[in-house]
């Protein structure tokens, strides 16, 4: 099976003159469809970079990016360039801009170009649709900037939603929502991939990340290790992703990641751990 | 005695709510893009364009048209390009271009053509040939805005995104840039280079204050723009002031007013917000 895309041996770097500076070398990654895959690693590691790499937002300095060439187009429809449904960071979004839920949520229709400034009947149908699934519908009236975290969140998400994605791609959905808001946004995400969406997004938080999320590229301008979060969440791999002393405990079934704080022992931390490979 | 008997009065209301209409609409997205210094500098750089027009003996509504639409992409292009802000780009360039102008003027003293009515403006100097002209560029405008409406809020709202979603960024802005010079080049008569910066920011901002809705916001501002250029204009004519000032002077009052409603609206919401 082919996957969804590819990136082979691919390289970036900034152009800024005489001090360009290499973002991400050597990266080898590839997302199968229906995959649902985290990348972590420290700030400045190339998350961010390497999301716009895949979304076409850049182009690589180094190696190649390649779409599914087998897809089989539905229904008699031409092949067509693979969709992304984007969701950026919440603190780039200008949230005194006047728009609405359903004015944000319209925008991922943009592609289905018609000369008239409104939308269609079929696009307000796919609006109700995203709304309730997002349980958001009783708020579509209402400025952006008046919702809570957890449903700005969910604001993007029906945006990328309604675009009909073959691919979601999110930059660090959890940052900047409370623990409970960030859970629920990957419960929500768990249950689009459920249902076949792939899904491909970046986080800090390596908590949620080991018990959410089924696959995990470990990443700090090379992929440092990818695969299932119990193979690839070990002391060795995070101290050489966050160059940083990093404590991995097996509790229950359940794997607990801390940094190591400075002049304490893991035994301050919890009592009899079981240490992670 | 109704003003409305004079034809050029007739003339002057009918381009000064045309023109009104036009600065409310690409108003808004001038404000909403951060880019409200951009109808000042403009305007600067068109007169550039309109002085180096007579010289060469171009038709000015096509030579200062195609300088402002250089201008404007100009500007866009080192914004992106370079690390210059575009408030530092906008200065620049358009001020740049303004000194052509002065240095064209100065040159060749022998100029019959007074240009103080590019500068102040002379909406009594508007001729039949002009509401024909200003009339078919503010048509063109409109249908251009609202072909391209969806594009251009997503482009407005947050221009990297908008690429991933397949919307033609590059094109949206040029076509923007186009639409924008044409706002400039058809109000320079009416309103003079100093005093379209303002015709093209208060309405949008005026409107602003009193929704969160774009849609709205675009409607709002348009109609702020062709009432205060229909009132302002009969201001002009009983209060006996030059006209762009007094339209300019009525939409920074119509501003005043929204920004008290606005501030009451929040007052009574805390209110009620206390009391439940």
């Amino acid at each position: 099976m082919h996957p969804l895309i590819e990136l082979r041996n691919v390289a970036f770097t900034y152009d800024l003159g005489r001090n360009s500076v290499p973002i991400l070398q050597h990266v080898d990654l590839h997302l199968h469809a229906g995959q649902f895959a985290a990348v972590v690693g420290p700030s400045g590691a190339g998350k961010t970079t390497l999301l716009k790499l895949v979304l076409g937002m850049l182009h690589p300095t180094g190696g190649v990016i390649t779409t599914d060439p087998t897809r089989i187009p539905i229904l008699g429809e031409k092949i067509r360039p693979l969709r992304m449904g984007y969701i950026p960071q919440l603190e780039t979004v200008d949230w005194n801009f006047p728009v609405t839920v359903e004015q944000v949520v319209l925008m991922g229709r943009t592609r289905q170009y018609s000369l008239w400034p409104w939308h269609s009947k079929q696009d307000y149908a796919m609006l109700a649709q995203v709304l309730t699934e997002m349980e958001i519908a009783h708020l579509a009236k209402r400025h952006i900037r008046e919702l809570s975290g957890g449903q700005q969140q969910r604001v993007f998400l029906a945006r990328a939603l309604i675009a009909e994605p073959d691919l979601l791609v999110l930059d660090e959905p959890t940052s900047g929502v409370d623990m409970r808001t960030a859970q629920n946004v990957l419960h929500v995400l768990a249950d689009l991939n459920k249902r076949g969406m792939t899904i491909l997004m970046t986080t800090h938080d390596l908590n949620l990340a080991a018990a959410h999320v089924p696959w995990i590229v470990c990443l700090n301008k090379r992929v440092i290790a990818q695969g299932k979060p119990e193979a690839v969440f070990t002391t060795e791999n995070l101290n050489q992703t966050y160059q940083s002393d990093m404590l991995v405990i097996r509790q229950d079934g359940m794997l607990i990641i801390q940094q190591k704080p400075h002049g304490h022992t893991y035994h301050d931390l919890v009592p009899n751990p079981v240490l992670g490979h | 005695m109704s003003p409305f008997e004079f034809e050029f009065f007739r003339n002057g209301s009918i381009v000064a709510v045309l023109i009104g209409g036009l600065c409310g609409l690409i108003g808004v997205y001038v404000v909403l893009r951060g880019m409200s210094y951009i109808g000042h500098g403009l305007s600067h750089a068109i007169f550039g364009g309109a002085v180096v027009s007579y010289v060469m003996q171009w038709n000015f509504y096509i030579g200062a048209g195609a300088w402002g639409f250089l201008a404007a992409l100009l500007i866009n292009q080192t914004v992106r390009r370079t690390k210059i802000g575009a408030d530092a780009a906008i200065g620049v360039i358009t001020t740049a271009s303004f000194a052509i102008g002065i240095a064209l003027i100065s040159r060749y003293r022998k100029f019959t053509r007074n240009f103080d009515a590019a500068l102040f403006g002379n909406i009594l100097g508007v001729t039949p040939d002009d509401v024909i002209v200003i009339a078919a560029m503010t048509l063109v405008v409109f249908l251009l805005i609202l072909v391209m409406y969806k594009q251009l809020l997503f482009t407005t709202f947050d221009r990297e995104v908008a690429q991933v979603y397949g919307v033609r960024t590059e094109w949206i802005e040029t076509l923007f840039a186009l639409a924008l010079a044409a706002t400039l080049i058809a109000s320079m008569q009416v309103l003079g280079v100093t005093l379209i910066a303002a015709a093209l920011v208060v309405p949008a901002i005026t409107a602003r204050l009193l929704t969160d809705n774009f849609n709205r916001m675009v409607a709002l501002s348009v109609g702020i723009g062709a009432f205060s250029g229909f009132a302002g204009m009969l201001i002009s004519f009983y209060a006996d002031v030059a006209s762009g000032a007094s339209i300019v002077l009525l939409q920074a009052s119509l501003f005043t007013l929204a920004i008290s409603i606005a501030a009451i609206r929040k007052r009574t919401e805390r209110l009620m917000h206390t009391h439940i």
